[in-house]
């Protein structure tokens, strides 16, 4: 049987929707391992001091947020729980949001975390690395007043942090530019502050030479799974780790159509040939 | 002058904040300084500029009939009614020229815009982006097919990958022994990460890094002028 490619597409399309809804509706509860560049995040986070504040950047829209948003909610907990103070900043307009979104979801079960103690949004800036080279000299005069109109200089937690060097790591969650570079070439290399990052999975390739001896990248999380393997490491059943089936058994599926596709080609080579 | 104002200031300019990475004291972190804050408020215009350009652009279409005009308007009433709501009732924490709404938003249960940007914004934003999955599914299909060394060789890295980030690779080889375990899959995958992929992607890096130096040579030197508009 000879199907068309536009049948061959949509029976392609309506095998995968399956696959990937079923295992979100029941979820089958794989484990993954753990990677080093995970781990090389984890130990960051978890190796700084009580009470240091620092940057997690939400540069990323609802685009991406399926696989960004697990990361930017493990890294709240995880701050959260080693009783670090964590500023919210935004190169992407939309990121504000973000930030929100994911501080709701960590607020509620962490209930004596207070806006402005605990954690703060500043809100998004304009001007991309620009605006990170200004952070270094002065975070007030780039940050005014925060995303709920209260004054830098009125805001318990930044009483001591005037400019990033005052920071303990930088998170950027990333997926595209302005972000997780810029981050780095600024915060990193010109102040030394240590910065580690989440992007998608498709962008995770060419960062990762950036995770070196040097440390310009102190590790990195790539995509849904990296999520997953940072949730697993701080004991946290999140959304990614529900995802990480349903991703699992589209891959699978995506090697059986590659299997089917290769068939296919040979086998039409052969008639040619005879 | 049209030209040679614009000309000189990106010499001045571009010489002087590369001086300030070599030299970062007085005057020259000052000026940077200035400068910085200036790029702030000129990229922020940026967006207005961006956002007149859009409406211009849409209503043009919308006058003339083009085809799919119908998708056009809705780009723009999604983008006026996103507009009057912030405007009008603010978002999140922040007020709007009505106050917080608090009639609406106990109806809808948030700020309108808010409630927008949730339940419309948000999910179709990340449906466009999980189509992707489908046309990958597709295009492995068709394109992954063995023809030669090369693809051969593509082939294999694509599928150890494939397996190796996934939950499937660890099932497949974890019994392995500890002495075998280069082979487990997802170190393989970790191995084809690390090594020729960082050694291929650094060598892009380094060559991007050369080509941006020279770029921004030929721009501070006036060399390069197809950022002022026109031909040369």
């Amino acid at each position: 049987m000879k199907l068309s490619p536009v049948a061959e597409r949509r029976i392609i399309f309506t095998v995968l929707l399956f696959a990937v809804a079923l295992p979100l509706v029941f979820p089958i509860g794989w484990t993954t391992e753990i990677s080093e560049y995970t781990r090389i995040a984890y130990r960051l986070i978890e190796e700084t001091d009580e009470n240091k504040v620092v940057i997690i950047s939400f540069d990323y829209d609802p685009s991406t947020m399926t696989e960004l948003q697990p990361m930017a909610e493990a890294m709240i907990e995880h701050a959260f729980k080693k009783n670090q103070r964590v500023i919210a900043t935004a190169l992407w307009p939309m990121g504000v949001q973000m930030a929100e979104q994911a501080f709701d979801k960590v607020c509620s079960h962490y209930p004596d975390k207070e806006r402005g103690v605990d954690y703060t949004n500043l809100g998004y800036k304009v001007g991309g690395m620009v605006t990170i080279q200004a952070m270094g000299r002065s975070l007030s005069d780039v940050y005014p007043v925060d995303n709920q109109n209260t004054p830098y200089e009125e805001i318990p937690m930044l009483q001591n942090v005037r400019r990033l060097r005052d920071i303990a790591w930088i998170s950027s969650l990333s997926s595209g530019v302005p972000g997780l570079k810029e981050w780095m070439m600024v915060a990193r290399d010109s102040y030394q502050v240590p910065v580690t990052g989440g992007c998608t999975a498709i962008s995770a390739p060419g960062f990762f030479p950036y995770v070196n001896e040097q440390r310009q990248l102190h590790g990195l999380l790539g995509g849904l799974k990296a999520a997953s393997e940072y949730e697993s490491l701080i004991g946290r059943l999140g959304s990614a780790t529900t995802k990480m089936d349903a991703q699992s058994i589209a891959h699978l599926l995506i090697l059986i159509f590659i299997a089917i596709g290769n068939i296919k080609a040979w086998h039409g080579k052969k008639g040619r040939q005879q | 002058m049209k030209r040679s104002l614009p000309l000189i200031f990106a010499f001045v300019v571009g010489i002087i904040v590369l001086i300030s990475e070599f030299i970062p004291h007085r005057p020259f972190n000052q000026i940077v300084s200035t400068l910085e804050n200036w790029f702030m408020i000129i990229s922020g215009f940026a967006i207005l500029l961006g956002q007149i350009s859009l409406i211009r652009m849409n209503a043009n279409k919308i006058a003339n009939r083009l085809p799919d005009w119908q998708y056009h308007l809705a780009g723009l009433v999604s983008f006026a009614l996103m507009l009057i709501f912030g405007l009008l009732w603010g978002m999140q924490e922040t007020p709007g020229l009505m106050g917080d709404g608090q009639g609406i938003s106990a109806y809808l249960g948030s700020k309108p815009f808010d409630y927008l940007f949730e339940n419309v914004y948000m999910p179709l934003s990340a449906t466009l982006f999980s189509l992707l999955a489908f046309f990958i599914a597709s295009a492995a299909y068709r394109a992954f097919i063995i023809r030669g060394f090369e693809s051969n060789l593509l082939m294999i890295t694509a599928v150890i990958v494939i397996i190796g980030r996934t939950s499937i690779g660890t099932m497949l080889t974890g019994w392995l022994p500890e002495s075998l375990s280069f082979w487990h899959i997802p170190n393989l995958a970790d191995f084809i990460m690390e090594f020729p992929n960082s050694a291929a992607q650094r060598a892009i890096l380094i060559s991007a890094g050369l080509g941006i130096v020279g770029s921004s040579l030929r721009i501070i030197l006036g060399i390069e002028r197809s950022y002022l508009g026109g031909d040369k």
